[in-house]
């Protein structure tokens, strides 16, 4: 199981917040440190894919669970 | 340098078409690109503090979803547009789309350059005064100077 050092709670954001908001916290932390997305926008799935491929921020874990999507992405 | 680049030109001034170019640049900019904007006719309408005065047209758009079924030729009529545009901004606002000042706002936040299309300003008689900060004026090789070593290129 994942630990996370941070939580961003994009649930009701629509693309491309969660993203934007993500990339912000991201900034907020140091390296190696992994922050835990709340989103409940169906299109965050594939764009957290795309932004941690792109970004060079490993995606460790994702999940769904009740509409909720659940992402965890290590700061490179 | 191995930053990947993106050059837009905004050519539309609606509340529709105003999203576009923000949504991309701002999203872009996340990723790591480095991101110019050049503004010129209608699109100029989007560097104005206050946006909202920016409309949707369901006239002469026959793919606008309406509620009931309407000819285009209804769309003329006083009060069409006005309609349109506040059943678009509650509807997203219910959708939780972000406003266009907030997108734009992020894009200024990303270091996104805006530049203004200086002959556009001039023609329509924009007060530049009225324009957000850090809006630079430029013409036709001012962004080519961007977009000649862009990696991609969007004309909206």
């Amino acid at each position: 199981m994942v630990q996370e050092d941070k939580v961003l709670d994009a649930r009701g954001l629509n693309c491309p917040l969660p993203i934007l908001r993500t990339k912000k916290a991201l900034g907020e932390l140091s390296s190696g440190q992994v922050l835990k997305i709340v989103a409940t926008d169906p299109g965050a799935v594939k764009d957290f894919e795309a932004f941690s491929k792109q970004t060079k921020n490993p995606l460790l874990d994702q999940a769904e669970s009740g509409g909720e999507f659940v992402f965890f992405i290590q700061k490179a | 340098m191995d930053e990947k680049k993106l050059a837009i030109i905004a050519t539309k001034g609606t509340l529709d078409w105003g999203y576009p170019p923000f949504i991309l640049a701002s999203t872009a900019a996340a990723l790591g690109y480095s991101v110019e904007i050049f503004f010129t006719f209608y699109g100029l309408q989007l560097l104005r503090k206050d946006l909202s005065h920016l409309r949707v047209s369901p006239l002469g758009n026959p793919a606008m979803p309406m509620p009931v079924p309407m000819p285009n030729l209804m769309m003329v009529l006083p009060g069409m547009e006005g309609m349109a545009t506040s059943m678009m901004k509650s509807k997203m606002k219910a959708k939780g789309v972000a406003s266009l000042e907030e997108l734009r706002g992020l894009c200024v936040e990303a270091e996104v350059r805006m530049i203004a299309c200086q002959m556009t300003v001039d023609l329509f008689e924009f007060d530049t005064a009225d324009f957000i900060d850090g809006i630079e004026l430029g013409g036709a090789a001012t962004f080519f100077e961007f977009a000649g070593e862009a990696d991609i290129t969007l004309f909206m």
